[in-house]
């Protein structure tokens, strides 16, 4: 009866598309990481950790790549889960008649190209006759002005500024599908009980929502780790090496025909990628069970 | 107490506008600029223009190549929703009914494709091998095989929530395995396939960093590329640019993504996240 109402060859389209275009790339990926391929010679040679020791040599670019990386995704997972689960309390307890125009104009930036995105910033930023500069002139904050995107210690936290604008909404509607589920009555009971409203969200809230913290977390860390299009855009990795991210340095260093390099850097985040898929799997697992 | 209570909802509201306005200010910033002149829109600043240059529009349409890069990412997005969307389905109807350690390895495989990373420099090499390099085909195979980890993982719980009497009376009433899928299956799985669709079909729409790496030659490009093409050959952030034109340019690109998201929203705001939710 199984074997015949549900034959296995069903599963076949998608499992050679994702073994071709998904997998098939990344074994062949962590392979090429041990070798000297480039453009450069036909031949291959094997290199063994050669790649790796200069990736994660301190004073490399590839390390610097590294280190953005991590600051950008740690920043953006904390900024977007506060933020957005500021915004998803406030639209669910706090506003009640507007609270879906807010909802799906607060998600807007989220579906927008980030190529956009990132062409209009350029334009915000830009230092003499930009927006925001322009702004903190007008409200008397001029001291705060800032070159957001030329000088060195700036730029990453401007692209990350960027970035939140753009994922805060998603993350928050995420959030409010997991606040919503959560029954009345305990807040009800609470509020009998006298609790206050902050004693009911850390008691009540925080706990009950802690699955779903963990999948817009995950969420935001894979995300956070693949980060290019808008670093791309708004930087091209600029100024120097002062926001390059993993994903930008394997673009360079693809273009550069060092693709033993660049295969290894990308290897380096399929372990990291592995390792993160199961934190995804007990995520979600724990999601099921709440 | 009342008093309290409508003070804190004028905060609230206070508070949810302040941040909807900052959604909204770069969108207002575009639309503003793309009806300027070049002089005007010089500072990109948010001022409404004095005359009413629609003429820009038709510029850019023509300079910046926007029909063939709209009909190249209509390709994307549609070709390779119907096609992802499909072989996910099949996939997922399979794997929820049939709980064998198997079909479990194999689900379990797909999904974890979620989390990994793509390997570019070895996907281009795939992609050479398989002449699909700098192809409209390539792209829409690669872009339905990109999005199956997620579809499967979203309908595999959406399958598991359909009674499977459904099936099992079909199959025995004579119904073929794939006439079973086609008409009875498919059909109540229309919510959890819209939401697959919407959401890949924006991603597509969205993506970037895929044509830059597989597509040379400009007349495969989508609408992202040809507009960051357009944006950095005529102009950039220095003097002598034309962000009039490049304002222009940006929303049209962005317009049928604003349109699917004003048709889909209900989808996208419950939808999706609700399968978060619920695992």
């Amino acid at each position: 009866m199984n074997n015949k109402a549900y034959p296995t060859w069903f599963a076949g389209g998608a499992l050679v598309l994702f073994g071709v275009f998904v997998l098939l790339p990344n074994v062949l990926g962590l392979g090429f990481a041990f070798t000297d391929w480039n453009s450069f010679s036909s031949d291959v040679n094997w290199v063994g950790l050669d790649n790796f020791a200069a990736i994660f040599d301190p004073s490399s670019t590839y390390f610097t790549a590294i280190e953005n990386t991590v600051l950008f995704t740690l920043a953006t997972i904390a900024l977007k889960t506060v933020l957005g689960l500021g915004l998803a309390v406030l639209l669910t307890s706090g506003v009640r008649r507007l609270a879906y125009l807010y909802r799906a104009i607060i998600y807007l930036p989220a579906v927008l190209p980030m190529v956009a995105v990132g062409i209009v910033f350029g334009s915000i930023l830009n230092p003499e006759h930009g927006m925001l500069n322009l702004g903190l002139q007008t409200v008397g904050l001029g001291a705060l002005a800032q070159q957001w995107l030329t000088d060195i210690s700036v730029a990453l936290w401007s692209v990350i500024g960027v970035d939140t604008w753009k994922g805060v909404g998603y993350i928050m509607v995420i959030l409010i599908a997991g606040l919503l589920v959560i029954p009345r009555d305990y807040y009800e009971a609470a509020a009998i009980d006298g609790a206050s409203s902050w004693k009911a969200f850390r008691y009540i809230t925080l706990p009950l929502l802690r699955p779903v913290l963990a999948v817009t977390t995950v969420l935001n860390l894979l995300y956070g780790l693949r980060v290019f299009d808008i670093v791309y855009v708004l930087t091209s990795g600029g100024p120097g090496y002062a926001t390059s991210t993993v994903y930008t340095t394997v673009f360079r260093a693809f273009g550069l025909g060092q693709w033993g390099v660049a295969t290894a850097l990308s290897s380096v985040f399929v372990i990291v990628g592995l390792i993160l898929s199961f934190a995804v799997l007990r995520a979600l697992r724990a999601s099921e069970e709440a | 107490m009342n008093l309290e209570r409508s003070i804190r909802a004028g905060i609230s509201n206070l508070i949810a506008s302040g941040v909807g306005l900052i959604a909204l200010a770069p969108l207002y910033l575009l639309l503003v600029n793309s009806l300027k002149n070049r002089v005007d829109a010089n500072s990109m600043s948010p001022a409404l223009p004095v005359t009413l240059e629609w003429s820009n529009f038709s510029t850019v349409i023509v300079q910046g190549g926007l029909v063939p890069a709209f009909i190249n990412s209509a390709i994307y997005a549609f070709g390779s929703t119907i096609l992802g969307v499909l072989v996910a389905a099949l996939a997922a109807y399979v794997l929820a009914r049939r709980r064998t350690r198997w079909h479990q390895f194999i689900y379990v495989l797909l999904i974890i494709g979620i989390a990994l990373p793509t390997n570019y420099v070895t996907l281009t090499k795939v992609m050479q091998v398989t002449h699909l390099i700098n192809t409209q085909v390539g792209m829409v195979v690669l872009y339905a095989a990109t999005q199956i980890p997620f579809d499967v993982f979203l309908m595999y719980a959406f399958v598991g929530r359909l009674p499977r009497e459904l099936d099992e009376a079909a199959f025995m009433d004579g119904c073929s395995p794939i006439r079973t899928f086609f008409s009875i299956i498919l059909p109540l799985l229309t919510p959890v396939l819209v939401t697959c669709g919407v959401l890949n079909i924006l991603n597509v729409w969205s993506d970037f960093i895929n044509p830059l790496y597989f597509l040379n030659s400009s007349k495969n490009w989508p609408m992202t590329l040809s507009v960051y093409n357009f944006f950095s050959q005529g102009t950039s952030f220095s003097a002598g640019s034309n962000w009039a034109l490049v304002s222009a340019d940006v929303v049209l690109s962005i317009l049928p993504v604003i349109v699917i998201y004003l048709l889909a929203q209900r989808w996208i705001l419950g939808g999706w996240s609700a399968g978060a939710v619920k695992g």
